[in-house]
């Protein structure tokens, strides 16, 4: 058995204490059985080779670092997570019903607000957000879609249950990797994904230009979409890429577009061209330099009185932040519940909001225990992970938790699930998470799986490109 | 769904091709140099390449004299200095990175693969024994550029671009390498008639690949004046000034009329100025009268063109500075003489 080269890929897998997707599913025997027949030297072999594809392909993101920008290819692992159909069924009804819920929740805010009359929840929690909108008052949108692609990150804790650990409802980046990596697997796996029966990804863009069509202002026949896009600096910019091509429409930059009475327009070579629907991968405080930030380079000027006047569509539309606030997120099952009348289908993890001075205290009583997130960043930045902190950490926190308590929440620490992962030459468990894209034009769709995440850093939970984390490519079975 | 091509993404696969175009030439002309460009005594004039591209000021900013190896150094792997080969492929990568949208994947993985190979090389890569055969794959993945796009690239708008920028750059390559060699190829007394004479001339057809060619025209000798009427005024060989502004006008024409643009009469009205500038003389008139100011003014005519499709195609303003458009794609790639 010290033979490395005929050990098969998941001999002397040990996935602990934790939930693990791969030996828990009964569903994934077929894939076990498959994986079980490759050594783990084969397994290297085609894995390499799938990172020289990636690079070749450029499928990089950008990392800023002392000013250097580097492209850095999004690690991937070739074993796959399997999700079997009846749990991906549950998803798919629990990230539908929140997406339903987060625009009635921001059809409301920008019309009646009953929700804060009724006191659900705090209004300055909304109000004082910084990411609400008030232009966004009174402005009525086709099948009230706010939130036209949504990206809802779930865990999974140690008994198999999916949770919601929040919702990315502004720009959810990371689709592309998901429709890469099924094409990587395909080229590099063929034998192991034959007759398995796997929901495609491909229809993705299909879908998506869809739903542009559906929320274009009324009465054009044929809406011109573009993708608008900050420019090939941006660090997603290989997925605006992806979507673009994928969505078959241009992409575009701020100074391709142009205000003309109100309407949007971009440059071409033979004059100024209409356009009706915007998808912008670009946050509302860029759009505009008239609305908002005035020294934003890379929006157009004058798009927001387009907006206003019902000249074009933007996806997601402006002011969707607020509904994805981490301290908003503590409401949501009361929210959903609210617009709904449904018990929420995925729970969420249980939240101490530190601006109220009980869970203040008890955040400050349980540091060591618990999970403290800033509400405002993305990206997996500024989070404490209080078994795992040196006492130094930990008071470092407690003293940023007292100066701005409503900065922060806190959550209990989850023993996330693991999936097999090839580390060097052997396999090992490593935590995930899954982001299952939905979009949402007359109605609502989910890509069946998602990206799933993994931390290749031993016993780390972050799962974020940006610290180090990889991905897998997601099997939904059919 | 069909739109006309942004005006960003025309000037982007213009310069696309003027990137490649350029560095194919720029290999060309290194390893011919390299190979046959000797003197009785064999020795090579490096400091001719530096004044080609009229770089002598940058040049002697970082090197005392112009050794092979500086040379080398200078147009092969110095990403600093805007004419080299790295700095071409490097511009052409980053519009292909802008024009992922438009063009084929496969487009975009060779000319990515391309760079990261480039990048990746060292100074002992350009040691004298492997030059050529660098030169060559260099040349080869130009090539390789060229026939994945012929075979992969949708034929729209942008193909049209792509072509014409091709062209004209082609065009002024061919009239920068004709222009520096003529003079310093014009033979002195004790090489008249000599081998090594001949073998300069040989050498100068052979950048540009057209020394079969010309045989083929021209049985009996190889004569300054037949080699520079080859370059300039052959209609048939590829890397002729004349066959590049035909194929030129001609792209225009047909762009103009199958899209019905409004745009593009200005470049018709320059491009026709030029090739009727051409027809009107014979190349030993033009000899006589002085090639180097001939050149200049077909250079000139050349930027005068680029300019008139910026102006109606690129959406640039026509008194608008350079750098107040796109990042990497005009100013940053212009030769000196369009800044």
């Amino acid at each position: 058995m010290t033979d490395e080269r005929t050990d098969s890929v998941l001999d002397g897998y040990v996935p602990g204490e934790f939930y693990c997707e791969m030996l828990r599913n009964p569903e994934a025997d077929k894939v076990r059985e498959r994986l079980a027949k490759l050594s783990i030297t084969e397994l290297r072999r085609r894995a390499t080779d799938a990172e020289s594809e990636l690079y070749n392909l450029g499928i990089t993101f950008t990392v800023y670092s002392d000013n250097l920008a580097i492209d850095r290819i999004l690690p991937f692992d070739v074993i796959p997570r399997v999700i079997a159909a009846k749990e991906w069924a549950l998803i798919e009804a629990g990230v539908i019903q929140r997406v339903a819920a987060i625009n009635e929740l921001l059809h409301d805010l920008y019309h009646d607000q009953n929700l804060l009359k009724d006191g659900i929840i705090p209004a300055e929690l909304l109000l004082g957000n910084a990411n609400y909108r008030p232009l966004m008052q009174g402005v009525d949108l086709p099948y009230r879609s706010y939130v036209n692609i949504c990206g809802t990150d779930l865990v999974r804790n140690a008994e198999g249950g999916f949770m919601v650990l929040e919702d990315n409802a502004r720009t959810p980046s990371g689709v592309s990797y998901v429709i890469e990596n099924r094409h990587l697997m395909q080229r590099a796996f063929p034998d192991l994904l034959t007759d398995i029966g796997i929901r495609p990804v491909d229809n993705y863009g299909f879908k998506l230009v869809q739903a542009m069509r559906e929320i274009a202002p009324k009465g054009i026949e044929e809406p011109q979409v573009v993708l608008l896009s900050p420019g090939t600096y941006n660090s997603a910019y290989f997925e605006h890429v992806f979507l673009a091509r994928e969505m078959g429409i241009p992409l575009v930059e701020g100074h391709d577009l142009v205000i003309r009475d109100d309407r949007v327009y971009m440059r071409t070579i033979d004059g100024l061209t209409r356009i009706d629907v915007i998808y912008r991968r670009l946050n509302d405080e860029f759009l505009d330099p008239e609305a908002f930030r005035p020294d934003s380079m890379l929006g157009v000027r004058g798009l927001m009185r387009a907006y206003k006047a019902g000249n074009v569509a933007l996806a997601n539309a402006i002011g969707t932040g607020v509904a994805d606030d981490k301290a908003v997120y503590a409401y949501m099952p009361r929210i959903i519940k609210y617009y709904l009348a449904e018990e929420p289908i995925l729970p969420n993890v249980e939240t101490h909001i530190c601006r109220e001075p009980d869970a203040l205290k008890y955040t400050l009583d349980h540091l060591d225990e618990l999970v403290v997130k800033p509400v405002g960043e993305a990206g997996g930045y500024g989070i404490t992970i209080g078994p795992r902190a040196t006492k130094e950490e930990l008071e470092d926190c407690r003293t940023k938790l007292l100066a701005d308590p409503s900065n922060y929440i806190s959550q209990p620490t989850i023993s996330l699930s693991v999936s097999p992962t090839l580390i060097g030459n052997a396999v090992e468990p490593r935590h995930v998470d899954l982001r299952p894209f939905a979009i949402t034009g007359e109605k609502t769709w989910v890509l069946p799986g998602g990206l799933s995440r993994v931390a290749l850093r031993k016993g780390s939970l972050i799962v974020n490109s940006s610290q180090g984390g990889g991905s897998k490519d997601t099997w939904v079975l059919e | 769904m069909s739109s006309s091509l942004l005006a960003r993404y025309a000037d982007c696969i213009f310069w696309l091709a003027r990137n490649v175009e350029r560095a194919e030439n720029l290999a060309r002309i290194l390893d011919v140099h390299e190979t046959f460009s000797r003197d009785s005594r064999g020795n090579q004039n490096w400091l001719s390449i530096v004044q080609l591209y009229s770089d002598e000021k940058r040049f002697f900013e970082k090197h005392a004299v112009a050794t092979a190896e500086a040379v080398l150094r200078f147009y092969v792997l110095d990403g600093e200095n805007p004419t080299s080969i790295l700095s071409a492929v490097r511009n052409a990568r980053e519009n292909a990175r802008t024009l992922r949208p438009l063009i084929s994947t496969e487009m975009w993985v060779q000319l990515n693969v391309f760079y990261n190979r480039l990048n990746a090389l060292e100074a002992h890569d350009l040691s004298p024994g492997g030059l050529n055969r660098l030169f060559n794959s260099i040349k080869e993945a130009c090539q390789t550029h060229t026939g994945v796009t012929e075979g992969t690239f949708y034929r729209d708008q942008s193909w049209y671009f792509y072509q014409m920028g091709r062209y004209i750059e082609r065009a002024d390559q061919t009239t920068r390498l004709l222009d520096i060699k003529y003079h310093l190829l014009l033979p002195r007394d004790a090489d008249v008639g000599s081998a090594v004479d001949l073998s300069h001339w040989s050498a100068l057809l052979r950048s540009a690949a057209g020394y079969h060619a010309f045989r083929r025209l021209h049985t009996s000798s190889i004569t300054p004046t037949r080699v520079a009427g080859f370059l300039l005024l052959n209609q048939s060989f590829p890397r002729s000034v004349a066959l590049c502004l035909n194929e030129f006008d001609g792209l225009l024409t047909e762009l103009k009329s199958r899209y019905v643009l409004r745009g593009g009469n200005a470049a018709a009205e320059a491009i026709d100025e030029l090739r009727s500038l051409l027809q009107a003389h014979s190349i030993e008139t033009i000899l006589h009268r002085g090639l180097h100011d001939y050149i200049d003014l077909i250079q000139r005519h050349l930027i005068a063109i680029t300019n008139h499709l910026r102006m109606d195609f690129f959406g640039h303003q026509p008194d608008a500075d350079m750098d107040d458009q796109a990042g990497q794609n005009s100013q940053t790639t212009a030769p000196a003489t369009e800044a």
